[in-house]
């Protein structure tokens, strides 16, 4: 049939000849091919001590922002819920007491808010629909668990560490 | 001498052990710890090189070959064929006339004295060689041609019909 | 027989044994290192230093690991299967000279367990016996895959001795014995027989691929067909004991590939290295020349598996019966007719 594109090959399979058929040239070249490889620089990344550098766009475990005050970003809106295609973002949210002003941004904030890390494919949709920008994935690869409880992670791993306890650990390291 | 007598009577139990068990594929492990015991045998009488030979041959070759085929065949105790009551017959008569052969042989077999030679090396590789490229050479190149043929019978068996291949 | 000489076999068996071991043990930590390093990665290096202890912690890891019977396999030829396989790869050690007559508290010790003078043969013999180990198994797994293995595995032994054979008849034209020991002797200095013998050795070393079920030649246990082949439904130190095996089966035709081709424990030299050392360690240079030889056939061995891809079924049976066999048999011929026309000059 003719080509519609024009660039079909017709691939030639000719009869192999003589050294072809002993088959121990090609080998020897081969050899000597991996033998080189011997000498050559070893790709090896020695993971716990020594990690490897993630991409600008890479997506890994959520976190809840904080703004510059300290105050939970999260409105419990639940935009990031629709948005989830895995379905794997639940919240409840709660009403803004007086006397927490200095916790929460808004008068709403989520008073649960879990997701399900065996659930979600880190497609990065909630971070799109934060209309207040109080979810990113920049964290790092989810850790490995036992038990599928252990795998719905809540505020105490999702939000933020607060600024001020921040610079005390940072303290407490230097 | 104990040694002699062990061993036989190992080639003797493995032997009946070939025939009393049922799976096919026991018989032929069996068969091949009777031929292993033959070749302790042949090492006993000093004779190395048929010795080995038996051992490449017997147990390395044509065992292997018998095993093959018994396991491609899947013969356990479901699938064995009821054999009728008149083979069972024919096969005790057939069995009963051989053994009357053997010990009318045996006992028509006149007992000379075991003849002993005083040369040991005579089992070996350079002497069986010499003997039988000399003395018996006819006998070993018809038998050479023998099997010549046998394999060329085989290779026309297995060759392809190129007409009826290629249709 | 005196207890000296007891003693000193005794000894002799202990030693090869546990070099034996040792050897094949290291080769299992040599594989993974040299594939490593062939694909530009560094391989096990985290138990002890340079991954030294790997071999005791894949040990460690076999034994504890859950042992498996098939509850429809043939239970007393499942485990003898890979019995079976071991001892059989062990036995061929027993003949190799490792090494020359040694002079150890007064007494001339051979370094070799038994200098029997069908030696080849007996090689020849426990090799052939090596394939009961895979065809047990693999039968008594009752496992289609398994089987297919064990099947693919004792034709292919069958076909590759033939030609193996063959090529040692030419082997034997021109060193006139079948003793490892005179076969080393003849080979004094730098007369190997591989000078003698190049296309010979060509077809005894893919044969010695095929016989011990190594890369381009293993379809007996080929992943990608039969999943594991013969020692899919192996677990635990079963599945060792068939590792082992191999290993150990390379160590010995690497020994046997160096005492017929390439001299053993002869090197280049060896008078005046003797002369200078004397008769204890003069010899013992040579053991360490012949393990040095083993190791790079070794190396060989692992170099080819990682290089060479495996071989279609039909290919390797065209090979062997179409090429490698009628090879052998002209190079017989061809040798036979030159050492007739030598001995007539």
């Amino acid at each position: 049939m003719e080509s519609l594109s024009g660039r079909k090959k017709v691939l030639e399979q000719k009869p192999m000849n003589f050294w072809e058929r002993i088959y121990l040239p090609a080998i020897f070249r081969g050899m000597g091919i991996t033998f080189m490889h011997m000498f050559k620089k070893k790709e090896t990344t020695f993971y716990p001590e020594q990690e490897r550098e993630f991409s600008e766009n890479w997506r890994g475990m959520h976190s809840l922002k904080r703004d510059e005050n300290g105050k939970e970003r999260c409105t419990a809106c639940g935009l990031c819920a629709l948005s989830c295609p895995a379905e794997a973002i639940t919240m409840i949210s709660a009403e803004r007491e007086k006397g927490e002003e200095h916790l929460y941004r808004e008068e709403k904030y989520a008073a649960v808010y879990e997701i399900n890390m065996l659930r979600c494919i880190f497609c990065g949709l909630c971070e799109e629909a934060c209309p207040k920008e109080a979810i990113y994935l920049d964290g790092p690869i989810v850790p490995a668990d036992y038990l599928r409880k252990d795998f719905i992670y809540g505020k105490d791993k999702l939000v933020e560490m607060p600024i001020s306890e921040l610079e005390a650990l940072k303290g407490a390291t230097v | 001498m104990s040694l002699f007598y062990l061993v036989a009577f190992l080639s003797i139990l493995f032997s009946l052990l070939v025939i009393f068990t049922k799976n096919p594929v026991y018989s032929v492990l069996y068969l091949i710890a009777t031929f292993f015991t033959f070749t302790i045998h042949y090492i006993l009488l000093n004779a190395q090189f048929l010795a080995v030979v038996n051992f490449i041959v017997y147990m390395g070759a044509i065992m292997v070959l018998f095993l093959f085929v018994l396991m491609l065949m899947n013969l356990n105790k479901e699938t064995e064929p009821m054999k009728s009551n008149v083979l069972k017959i024919v096969g005790v008569i057939a069995g009963g006339t051989l053994l009357v052969t053997l010990i009318g042989a045996i006992k028509a077999m006149q007992t000379t004295a075991v003849s002993t030679t005083t040369n040991t090396q005579i089992g070996l590789v350079g002497n069986l060689g010499k003997v039988l490229f000399s003395e018996f050479l006819l006998p070993f190149e018809i038998s050479s041609i023998l099997l010549l043929s046998a394999m060329v019978g085989a290779v026309l068996l297995a060759k392809k019909d190129k007409r009826t291949q290629n249709g | 027989m005196e207890i000296a000489f007891l003693v000193e076999k005794l000894l002799l068996v202990t030693i090869l044994f546990v070099a034996t071991l040792t050897v094949a043990a290291y080769s299992t930590y040599a594989e993974r290192k040299v594939a490593a390093f062939l694909q530009d990665r560094v391989g096990p290096n985290r138990a002890g230093p340079f991954g030294l202890l790997q071999p005791l912690a894949d040990g460690g890891k076999m034994f504890f690991k859950e042992e498996i019977i098939p509850s429809g396999s043939n239970k007393w030829l499942f485990i003898a299967g890979p019995s079976l396989a071991l001892l059989v790869s062990f036995l061929g050690t027993a003949v190799i000279p490792f090494g020359q007559n040694i002079e150890l508290f007064g007494r001339v010790i051979p370094l070799q367990v038994t200098d029997i003078n069908v030696g080849i043969l007996y090689i020849f013999g426990v090799v052939s016996l090596g394939v009961y180990g895979i065809m047990i198994g693999g039968w008594a797994s009752n496992n289609k895959y398994s089987l297919m293995g064990a099947i693919r595995g004792a034709s292919q032994n069958i076909s590759y001795e033939i030609a193996m054979g063959l090529s040692i008849i030419a082997l034997l034209l021109v060193s006139n014995t079948l003793s490892f020991k005179e076969l080393a002797e003849q080979q004094h200095g730098w007369h190997w027989n591989i000078i003698y013998q190049p296309l010979g050795f060509l077809i005894f070393l893919v044969c010695a691929f095929a016989e011990t079920n190594r890369m381009p030649f293993d379809l007996p246990e080929c992943e990608t067909e039969l999943i594991g082949g013969y020692n899919t439904e192996y677990s635990a130190f079963k599945m060792g004991a068939y590792m082992f095996a191999e290993y150990i089966n390379m160590f010995v035709s690497s020994a046997v590939m160096v005492t017929i081709y390439f001299g053993g424990y002869n090197y280049p030299g060896m008078d005046l290295v003797n002369g200078a050392l004397g008769a204890t360690w003069g010899p013992l240079v040579g053991v360490a020349v012949m393990f040095l030889k083993i190791f790079a056939f070794i190396f060989f061995f692992m170099w080819v598996r990682w290089t060479v891809p495996r071989f279609r079924y039909d290919q390797l049976m065209d090979l062997g019966w179409k090429v490698l066999i009628p090879l052998a048999i002209a190079n017989i011929v061809i040798t036979a007719i030159v050492i007739t026309v030598v001995d007539k000059l």
